[in-house]
């Protein structure tokens, strides 16, 4: 069975499953106390699921982009829990995870994270049906929500908009022609999609060690940006 | 569970991440050290002049599981002999704190031992412990760090009181900022003491701060004087400033640590923290205390800078007295020296 950890939003979730289902998820509106949170809900999960730690065959963590503190405390718990008990690891893109809420939509998918600082993470897919994964037809990339509702425009097709990142700058993305916004209940990526996809993963053999895997930031930490610009004025 | 036994064979594996280095270390029996492995970020963080917490915080997860594996491959044990998992929990950086507690909680629940949550403060009292087990209470613990200048009384295990601290700026931050004053690069503690040992400490008398009252210390109007006085005087060569300054830390650092001594009746007198692998620091200490009548213990260079086998120490006693914490534990950037984390 498959353990999924999501920390990189402002959520916590753990499932546990396979490529049959979900066996069991928790999920709670943490208020960024991760690390608090994941370790209990990890326990409570596989209590619920009636599994031992022998019974995990692999362990999926959302690596991103999203909030970096958040999302370093589920990958340290799953990097831990993979490395001891010899796991091969499926790292999940945030973004992926958010798209597949729309994994009905016949249309494209526009997925988006709040990235801060008046800037979202976003990429761009095409969904090969319920439960299927999706298929990213643009890279995750963080820019100005101005930039992203353009790109969105300049498709000239009808999108299906889901993520946080479009609640957070509705007023970019409310006179996007073709723009379909999703409700509340799409805006993040769960627990329950980190399973599926890594699900999908493991049946192609694409899976990383525990010392293999990375996160994906796509953005420099601020100090290192600051400090390129400066040598780059000298 | 309230209390759990530990014996001399009992095995903590401990993680630290609280600033810049990623460390972990497999101490058996609260003193035998099996390992202690420290990955330093100070070359990262040098070009910054200082620790970038988002940097560190990054590079923290990338050592993570590398650094954790050499300590228990280096211990010579398997993982299955490790009976408790320890992560410093505070004080330090919230986002380098809680990779290293997420790390250990998650060990310690597929291994099914217990957790103990560590105060760092309180670990950095057990290195000098650790290097010299004959050492008798109570003590007065030197702490003196880039983060901390605390001159601490040690009554027993779990037993402190802070009798005097900095009111401004740490002893390691003093070095750093003079340093970078005089660009001389970062860290500066090193740098400083280097080319200290070169200089003439009577060059220039700096003001010691408060020595006359008190155990409280003060550097920020001694770096002020230090800037001042090279400003008037440009032509001043960096290794007599480098020398009179650290002259200055020095004589208020052993002042006030031997006047605290006095006042308890200590046994000994312990340093503890970065700083305290100063060499005139130790040297003077060790001669001004032993002439004070108080044994000096100075423990070796690595268990002064913040490494894992005092968190290992520490957690030992801790969850011998107040048992394990709970999974539910998080960070805690500000805990204070008698604060446990639960
Ligand atoms: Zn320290």
């Amino acid at each position: 069975m498959i353990l999924g950890i999501e920390t990189a939003v402002e959520h916590v979730g753990v499932a546990i499953g396979d490529s049959r289902g979900i066996r069991a998820h928790s999920m709670l509106a943490s208020d960024r106390r991760h690390a608090e949170s994941l370790t209990p809900m990890i326990q409570f999960v596989m209590a619920q699921a009636e599994a031992e730690m022998s019974d995990l065959s692999a362990v999926a963590v959302d690596i991103g982009p999203g909030l970096f503190t958040g999302m370093r405390v589920g990958m340290a718990a799953a990097q831990s829990i993979a490395w001891t008990l010899e796991l091969p690891m499926v790292p999940v893109c945030s973004l992926d995870a958010v798209a597949m809420n729309a994994d009905w939509s016949e249309d494209l998918v526009a997925a988006a994270l709040d990235a801060r600082r008046g800037e979202v993470y976003w990429a761009m897919y095409r969904m090969r049906g319920s439960g299927a994964e999706p298929q990213r037809i643009s890279e995750p990339v963080v820019t100005s929500p101005e930039d992203f509702a353009i790109h969105i425009a300049d498709r000239a097709e009808q999108v299906v908009c889901v993520g946080s990142g479009f609640e957070r700058h509705h007023a970019f993305f409310e006179n996007v022609a073709f723009a379909t916004l999703l409700g509340a209940t799409a805006q993040f990526p769960s627990a329950q999609n980190i399973v599926a996809l890594a699900a999908h993963r493991i049946a192609a053999d694409d899976t990383v060690s525990a010392t293999e895997i990375t996160p994906m930031y796509l953005r420099a930490p601020d100090a290192e940006i600051n400090w390129s610009t400066r040598e780059a004025a000298k | 569970m309230s209390e759990f036994l530990v014996n001399e064979s009992t095995v903590v594996l401990a993680i630290e991440t609280s600033c810049d280095e990623t460390a972990a270390s497999v101490v058996m029996g609260g003193n035998d050290v099996l390992s202690s492995i420290v990955s330093s970020q100070i070359e990262i963080h040098a070009r910054f002049g200082g620790v970038v917490p988002e940097v560190a915080s990054r590079a923290h997860l990338e050592a993570l599981i590398p650094v954790v594996n050499s300590a228990i491959e280096e211990a010579g044990i398997l993982p299955s002999r490790i009976d408790v998992v320890a992560a410093t929990a505070g004080p330090g950086l919230i986002g380098a704190l809680l990779v290293g507690v997420s790390a250990a909680k998650s060990l310690a629940l597929v291994w099914d031992k217990p957790f103990v949550g560590v105060n760092h403060l309180e670990a950095h009292l057990y290195a000098g412990l650790l290097d010299d087990p004959t050492l008798e209470f109570p003590l007065i613990v030197l702490l003196v760090s880039g983060g901390h200048t605390m001159i601490i009384e040690m009554r027993g295990h779990g037993d402190y009181t802070v009798l005097g601290r900095t009111i401004d700026d740490a002893a390691g931050e003093a070095y750093d900022k003079v340093a970078r004053f005089l660009n001389l690069g970062y860290p500066g503690g090193p740098v400083i003491d280097r080319i200290a040992s070169e200089g003439n400490p009577h060059a220039v008398e700096f003001p010691r701060a408060m020595q006359h009252e008190g155990l409280d210390v003060s550097f920020s109007g001694l770096k002020t004087a230090v800037m001042n006085h090279v400003r008037r005087h440009p032509d001043i060569s960096n290794v007599d400033i480098a020398a009179s300054f650290q002259a200055a830390v020095v004589d208020v650092l052993c002042i006030k640590t031997i006047r605290a001594a006095q006042q308890i009746g200590a046994k000994g007198i312990v340093l503890g923290g970065g700083v305290s692998a100063n060499s005139a620091l130790r040297a003077e200490m060790t001669r001004r205390g032993n002439e004070a009548g108080f044994k000096v213990a100075l423990p070796s260079r690595a268990m002064c800078t913040d490494n894992a086998a005092m968190i290992a120490a520490a957690a030992w006693h801790r969850i011998a007295s107040d048992g394990p914490t709970s999974l539910a534990c998080g960070a805690y950037p500000n805990l204070k020296l008698n604060a446990v984390p639960r």
